[in-house]
């Protein structure tokens, strides 16, 4: 019988979710010898008329990792897509936008003038212009990708059976999903979450909980935190409340508040939202002048609830 | 044709959705510009509540409940006066004038303020025009592309 068709791409991505799959270490080389892996661009040299070529729904698992910012992302997804019967959104930047969704907080024309024009390292070369989609060499008209305004998810641009979330996903959750898939055990009905679980971050955190009531919140450089006691409890922002489990808390562990990389709960429709909700309800104030000091504290609402999620959050993008 | 703006009104079941029933049998004469969704408590307002209408075409979203002290779940209107607030910031971050989102107090006997509130927030949503989201034109271009099922 001949063995299933794996595929990995990355999009928009910075290479950590590809690193994750080596990861599972030795045992890549089961994955090797369960799967016939057709393409990987980081490991192994394909070329996208290789896949151009297959019929389509050759290829039984394509796992994409990396969000979608450019007309490239956009073609290959809708390529893997077409050539693929399961398709996986894996990691945070394919299932929700991830760190690069973080340009939806500004424009593209902004970005490109920082980065060609206005940092203080940049050497404004034939007047700080920007890169053009088609440009005139002597050997004849050359092009490149369009990059676009808004960073979008794998699932805004195509149809995706299943999800992975994490920055990047761990090992062992990798494992157990491809595992599961070798088994030809029954999967999952379409939309599932998978290598994850079903409750918060919290529930796999190990530091003591107490009722919580913040009169300040702190930056993490601002105060000695206490290595047993929950992070929120000392007024660190940490996303723990309104993040999917499945990490095992490694975060916490090492003292660094929750950055929410699993994505939103089973059920919630905005991470952002569900975290705003969360810290309300914590807040130890009745008055709107202390409301609006202890509020004062957090610093960066947008960029620290929506640090994984902004391009799959309820609104999307900043309105510019 | 001129511009009328749709809010949404989120109205807590025991004072505001009241308050609002009383207007309607007093015969007090307001703006028919809020659509009200009654729930259980202020509350019960989830932010994600708000952030979806505004997505799905809202101009503004006015939150009602019980005056302080009045809540019929003891402290539910408390968690209220935090949330809404914090997020008129979130909501300014996502470049929505925070003026928008409005949170009132209107009890059960106050059918008059209900009018007040409801014409002031009515006018006020009037003046900033109507909202434009460009997440409501990327789901109308994606829902047409979609693949049948």
């Amino acid at each position: 019988m001949a063995k299933p068709k794996l595929a990995l791409y990355w999009a928009a991505s910075c290479g950590g979710c590809e690193i994750a799959v080596l990861d599972i270490q030795e045992k890549i080389l089961d994955v090797a010898s369960a799967f016939d892996i057709v393409f990987w661009p980081v490991a192994l040299d394909f070329k996208y008329a290789d896949i151009r070529a297959m019929a389509d729904k050759s290829i039984d698992l394509c796992l994409f990792n990396g969000s979608i910012r450019n007309s490239e992302n956009a073609e290959i997804a809708r390529l893997m897509r077409a050539k693929s019967k399961t398709m996986v959104a894996f990691g945070s930047c394919a299932l929700e936008g991830g760190i690069p969704g973080l340009a939806n907080l500004t424009t593209k024309e902004e970005i490109w003038s920082t980065v060609y024009k206005d940092s203080p390292s940049t050497i404004v070369q034939n007047g700080g212009k920007f890169p053009q989609v088609q440009t005139a060499m002597p050997e004849g008209e050359i092009d490149i990708p369009e990059m676009w305004g808004t960073v979008k998810s794998l699932d805004q641009v195509v149809d995706v059976e299943y999800y992975v979330p994490g920055c990047p996903p761990q090992p062992e959750q990798i494992w157990a999903v491809i595992e599961h898939i070798v088994s030809g055990k029954p999967l999952p009905p379409k939309g599932a979450v998978l290598g994850a679980g079903e409750k918060t971050c919290c529930d796999e955190c190990a530091r003591e909980r107490k009722e919580k009531k913040l009169k300040k919140f702190y930056r993490p450089y601002e105060i000695q935190t206490d290595p047993q006691e929950c992070l929120l409890d000392q007024g660190i922002v940490c996303m723990g409340p309104a993040t999917r489990s499945g990490c095992g808390a490694l975060c916490t562990k090492a003292n660094v508040p929750c950055r929410g990389c699993y994505g939103p709960p089973p059920n919630v429709l905005d991470q952002g939202a569900k975290m705003l909700s969360a810290l309300s309800s914590v807040i130890d104030a009745q008055e709107p002048e202390e409301i609006e000091r202890i509020l004062d504290g957090i610093a960066d609402p947008m960029g620290t609830f929506y640090r994984f999620s902004l391009a799959h959050s309820i609104l999307r993008r900043v309105e510019k | 044709m001129a511009f009328e703006p749709k809010i949404i009104g989120f109205l807590c079941n025991w004072c505001s959705y009241t308050g609002a029933d009383l207007a309607g049998v007093s015969r007090i004469k307001s703006a028919p510009n809020v659509r009200v969704i009654r729930t259980m408590c202020s509350g019960r307002v989830d932010p994600a509540f708000i952030l979806k209408a505004f997505q799905l075409g809202a101009d503004g979203v006015i939150v009602m409940g019980c005056h302080l002290g009045d809540c019929h779940y003891q402290e539910g209107n408390y968690k209220t006066i935090r949330r809404i607030p914090f997020l008129k910031r979130l909501v300014e971050g996502f470049g929505i004038d925070p003026r928008r989102l409005r949170l009132e107090w209107v009890s059960a006997s106050e059918g008059d303020r209900f009018a007040e509130v409801v014409n002031e927030m009515t006018e006020e949503v009037r003046k900033l025009g109507p909202l434009t989201l460009s997440v409501r034109e990327e789901m109308q271009r994606e829902a047409a592309h979609a693949q049948p099922a």
